[in-house]
């Protein structure tokens, strides 16, 4: 069973970003930038099935600028056999990647996608579903476990209140949540190997796929601040504060 | 122009968030159209037509919509839009429910969502939120159809006042879902639900324990008839079950009280919940970012500071 990943290159997420003084965007020059922490979980994941002879290749996918590169050899170094890059400058809606990683799927005959359930830079959650769509496939979204069963999946998700599991035919389409694992500490050892592994890059516009936005941004704003409040002494002035100036408790 | 909903709910009672998203697509203008679809959930579309801006509610009850599985859900989605020429929206709830479906309906269609919409600016014009809510982009969608999910907290629920009509929708099963519900296991509470409640206490990495996290705060969300919320640090540590998070990555709540514990305020925490009316932190260190948004700050240890609280309410 092959298996596709699918990494972006995100800000870092320690990294609170600053809103352009024209308001075209976010200021993400010369800042650090790593793999969307969801998708290190997506990619652990996929290792580990491999690991556990459930998966026999793990390919991770990536689109975006050539700088997605450093991205894609950190997914290596987890574990990932070999790289593909769809390289563009533009800027890609998730229906745009998911139809890039549709043409990649295909062509490399994979039966599970496993994504992270979102990124933390566009916040959107949207591509693994869009993929899913796009191919035909069930979903498994928010996933916290994942074990091969009946000649597919057994998937555990994350719901409002609790759990569900589901059985899934393959191929098939996982989306990490949190608890799904914990991504391994990337050694010196595992870095070095992954310079060697093979990385493909195909330029997206030589592919046929529309991946022209559909949104117009118009306008990038921050949004109101809190003020800070006060410091109160005490327990006893917090509920006296409570009950009189905010009045939320009675 | 119409907009179709997607109404949440378990069959039998619709969820809250159903509400809100019914008043963010008044602001929009044009024919409202909720789906409820499900099996025995008749209950649910007969309460549904009392609700203000409520023009028709669609029924599609059929023992295949019983799990609300994404793949049945959005084939039957695509099937209402495409049966509907004066369609240019759909509308659903930014909970794990529409999350779920509402990218794979968007795909189907070919056309892009616009996620987390905190306010509708124009039938194509919207604000949403990115970068963990440290950004507000206001974006134009050029697609003829659509695809919004909404933030429950950005929209007052819609009131009661509606007299719409059922329109029952014949439903074929689909030829193979590919996926199948093994089961569900539901904790149920006796607390309000976190995403709609009114006071929340949340417990951050300094509780210590999921003894502790348990220990501490549950006598002070009892007194107070709080959910109980966490930040991702303690999610992470196993303090507190994964749909306790609060954050960019969990639920986004805005009550009119809420309580942070032993939580130092990561921007990704903060994004979940600076919207609330009212903020106390509790935390021992001064510098914690938690301060810079509280409205009512205690620097103290939280292991004497909550019990004395519980005590003094």
């Amino acid at each position: 069973m092959k298996v596709l990943v699918a990494v972006k290159r995100v800000l870092d997420y320690n990294i609170k970003v600053r809103v352009k003084s024209d308001g075209s965007g976010v200021d993400i020059t010369n800042v650090k930038m790593s793999m969307n922490p969801f998708d290190e979980i997506a990619c652990e994941e996929a290792v580990r099935l491999k690991e556990a002879g459930v998966a026999s290749e793990v390919i991770a996918v990536s689109c975006g600028p050539a700088a997605c590169q450093e991205t894609l050899r950190t997914a290596m170094a987890i574990g990932a056999d070999r790289a593909v890059l769809l390289e563009t400058s533009e800027a890609l809606e998730p229906l745009a990647v998911a139809k890039l990683m549709r043409h990649v799927a295909q062509k490399e005959g994979v039966t599970l996608a496993i994504f992270g359930k979102q990124a933390i830079d566009d916040d959107a959650g949207q591509t693994g579903q869009m993929f899913a769509a796009l191919m035909g496939w069930p979903q498994a979204t928010f996933a916290s476990k994942v074990q091969a069963a009946d000649g597919g999946l057994a998937v555990t998700r994350e719901i409002d209140g609790g759990l569900e599991t589901l059985q899934l035919a393959l191929p098939a389409v996982v989306t990490a949540d949190l608890r799904l694992n914990e991504p391994r500490f990337i050694t010196l050892p595992s870095i070095m190997k992954a310079k060697k592994k093979p990385m493909e890059v195909v330029k997206a516009d030589t592919l046929d796929i529309d991946i022209a936005p559909r949104l117009k941004t118009q306008k990038v704003t921050e949004p109101a601040t809190r003020k800070a409040g006060v410091q109160v002494a005490d327990v006893a002035e917090l509920v006296k504060k409570l009950k009189e100036e905010a009045k939320v408790i009675a | 122009m119409s907009v179709l909903v997607i109404a949440e709910h378990d069959n039998a009672v619709l969820n809250p968030s159903t509400l809100n998203t019914l008043s963010a697509a008044a602001r929009l203008g044009g024919d409202v159209r909720l789906l409820v679809a499900g099996n025995g959930c008749s209950a649910v579309a007969q309460a549904a037509t009392g609700i203000a801006g409520v023009g028709k509610v669609l029924l599609a009850d059929a023992e295949h919509h019983q799990p609300q599985l994404a793949e049945t859900l959005a084939a039957l989605v695509v099937d209402v839009v495409r049966a509907d020429a004066e369609c240019t929206h759909v509308l659903a709830p930014s909970t794990s429910f529409g999350k779920n479906v509402l990218p794979r309906i968007a795909a189907l269609l070919d056309v892009s969502q616009v996620s987390d919409v905190v306010a509708i600016e124009s039938p194509d014009t919207f604000v949403r939120p990115f970068y963990a809510g440290n950004a507000l982009a206001r974006v134009q969608s050029s697609d003829r159809i659509k695809v919004l999910s909404i933030r429950t907290t950005a929209f007052d629920g819609a009131s009661a006042g509606g007299s719409a009509t059922i329109e029952s929708l014949a439903s074929t099963p689909p030829a193979q879902a590919g996926s199948r519900l093994v089961g569900r296991e539901v904790v149920k509470s006796e607390r309000p639900e976190l995403a709609a409640a009114s006071i929340i206490v949340s417990g951050g990495r300094a509780m210590g324990s999921a003894k502790e996290f348990n220990a501490v705060l549950e006598p002070l969300a009892d007194k107070l008839g709080a959910a109980l919320g966490a930040s991702r640090a303690a999610v992470d540590a196993g303090y507190a079950p994964n749909d306790f998070q609060v954050g960019q990555t969990g639920k986004i709540v805005a009550p009119t009280l809420y309580v942070a514990v032993g939580i130092s305020g990561a921007i990704q925490h903060l994004a979940g919940m600076k919207d609330s009316k009212v903020i106390v932190a509790i935390n021992k260190d001064p510098e914690a970012p938690i301060f810079q948004v509280a409205d009512y700050g205690l620097v103290a240890d939280l292991f004497t500071a909550v019990p004395e609280l519980v005590t003094a309410l």
